[in-house]
């Protein structure tokens, strides 16, 4: 079914007895050509690009509960291209193109919308590490302007410009970031995936990994086994668990990151601002809740939910920069499991088991490289090659010393 | 989370710093053949399990020790604390 105005102008008419559930839930078939596991944003996005961009076929996506009740589902919907490393620029700004085009390619709304973040920054020695970023984001397509203490002043009279610690100087503003609805995200790429053909398997969860003489021959599932030769994990903050299967330990920690929603305001910020600080990064939603957040816990967590030491800290950023914000109830807040990594970058990569590649080490930052990651994962278990943007993100460049370590904190993850 | 410290009692966690792993204690011998990838082990892998998980917590705001703890990554629960330093005695390093 295509989605557009005039259908919902026939439905209204129709009391819209017309719409059908946007994807089917079929049962298992006992063997398929490629498995991915995971239906998060990036197994989605996966399952769709390998079957319209790279002719899959017989594709089923396997996911332990709901699809969009991961990661996906939890995050502040911050997507940007505004990264300083030659291994990652690239493949954001190639991300954010293919935001720019997502709603067309996948006849639904996302609500993508390019409403601009803005990095603060509050001293000279910030303003030079932005000049640099901003520079380097340029050399590879991105746009990134620098905005003195005036123009931010202009765009957002509601921060704290004078406060005596951390006065705004400026910030970096990309124009085209922005925000996406999230759950639309993984709704959309379910959509478009299964009008392909696409299983989508939801409450079926993967227990263990058949492998014979160092080939993957299927999975293990709560609702049987299933065969393939190819099978693609794609399972975020469950990554070990799910890697220990095949008996390897990856350069992952699972950690647990917050998010904050306010109750409904009028329109108070346009975009996404970050505070240069602290760690705090706030934005308004279209029904007027502020979505906000800031550090992760900081030490390896799989209970979806974080404590209140880090609650403190987060709203003593939001109150440093926006002390309106604290007249605001919170309405609710959460937490979400991530695969932080050992350089804070992520993983596309083959992996020692012939036929089982792996997606994963996102971190906080997934969200923004959904739709990039999941081309370079269908690219790279239709072709066995990694994409062109997606060539660093190899799983040995630890082993080799050749991390992509955007902050140069180390192999120390609770720091990225 | 409270860390019952062995020497001081019951403290909040806040008061302290996370390392990571425990095995963080065990570096391996440098001048050894195999150096370079015990340490490609030492530095990046982890097991990263969901349930105990034994940990390096340094009490910074604190009697600046080190600590190992003994927790449950999907519970939280505390099960046992020790001064890193007799860990380490036990293992055979030096203090
Ligand atoms: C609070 C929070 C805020 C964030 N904010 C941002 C942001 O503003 N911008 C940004 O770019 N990124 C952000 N992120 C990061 C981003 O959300 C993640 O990096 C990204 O969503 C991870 O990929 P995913 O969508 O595929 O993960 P998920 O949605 O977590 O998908 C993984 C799926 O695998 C399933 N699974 C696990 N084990 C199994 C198994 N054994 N069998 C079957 N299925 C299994 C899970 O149930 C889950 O649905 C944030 C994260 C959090 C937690």
């Amino acid at each position: 079914m295509r989605y557009s105005a005039l259908r919902v102008f026939a439905e209204a008419l129709r009391g819209q007895r017309g719409w059908r559930p946007a994807w089917r839930d079929p049962d298992p078939q006992p063997e398929y050509d490629t498995l991915i596991i995971g239906g998060g944003g990036h197994g989605l996005a996966t399952a769709h690009y390998l079957a319209s961009r790279y002719g899959g076929k017989r594709i089923a996506v396997l996911e332990k509960g709901w699809i969009g009740g991961g990661n996906v589902g939890r995050n502040t919907t911050i997507v940007r291209s505004n990264y300083l490393l030659d291994g990652n620029e690239p493949f954001y700004e190639y991300s954010l193109k293919l935001w720019e085009g997502l709603e067309q390619d996948l006849n639904y709304n996302a609500m993508v919308s390019q409403r601009g973040i803005l990095n603060l920054y509050h001293s000279d020695a910030q303003r030079d590490a932005y000049i640099r970023r901003g520079n380097a984001m340029k050399l590879h397509g991105a746009d990134a302007e620098l905005l003195d203490a005036g123009a931010v002043r202009a765009m957002y009279p509601r921060l704290n410009f004078d406060n005596a610690r951390f006065p705004v100087q400026g910030g970096l503003l990309q124009r085209r970031a922005g925000t996406v609805r999230h759950d639309a995200v993984a709704w959309g790429y379910a959509r478009a995936a299964d009008s392909r053909g696409v299983d989508i398997l939801q409450n079926t969860e993967v227990t263990g990994l058949q492998i014979e003489q160092g080939r993957i021959k299927g999975v293990e599932t709560t609702r049987g086994p299933i065969r393939a030769a190819r099978v693609g994990v794609a399972v975020a903050g469950s990554t070990s668990r799910v890697m220990s299967m095949a008996g390897m330990r990856l350069p992952i920690e699972s950690h647990v990151l917050q998010a904050f929603v306010s109750e409904g305001l009028k329109p108070l910020i346009d975009g996404v601002v970050t505070f240069g600080a602290g760690h705090f990064y706030v934005s308004q939603s279209d029904k007027g809740g502020l979505v906000f957040g800031g550090d992760i816990d900081g030490y390896n967590s799989y209970a979806q939910r974080g404590n209140l030491p880090v609650v403190e800290d987060v709203v003593e950023g939001g109150m440093a920069i926006m002390p309106a914000i604290g007249r605001a109830r919170l309405l609710r807040m959460w937490g979400g499991i991530m695969d932080m990594s050992m350089d804070g970058s992520p993983i596309i990569d083959r992996t020692p088991v012939e036929g089982l590649y792996l997606n994963a080490g996102w971190c906080y930052g997934g969200f923004k490289a959904t739709p990039a990651s999941g081309m370079a994962f269908a690219h790279l278990l239709a072709t066995g090659e990694p994409h062109e943007t997606a060539t660093a993100y190899r799983l040995d460049r630890f082993r080799r010393g050749l991390p992509i370590d955007e902050k140069g904190a180390g192999a120390q993850p609770n720091l990225h | 989370m409270i860390i019952n410290h062995p020497l001081l009692g019951p403290r909040d966690a806040q008061e302290f710093t996370y390392l990571g792993d425990a095995t963080l204690i065990d570096r391996p011998d440098g001048m050894a053949d195999a150096a370079p990838e015990a340490f490609h082990d030492y530095l990046h892998l982890r097991d990263n399990p969901a349930g105990t998980h034994r940990e390096l917590w340094y009490h910074e705001g604190g009697d600046r020790s080190w600590l190992v703890v003994t927790r449950d990554t999907r519970t939280h629960e505390i099960t046992r604390v020790d001064l890193a330093r007799d860990v380490a005695l036990q293992r055979g390093r030096g203090a």
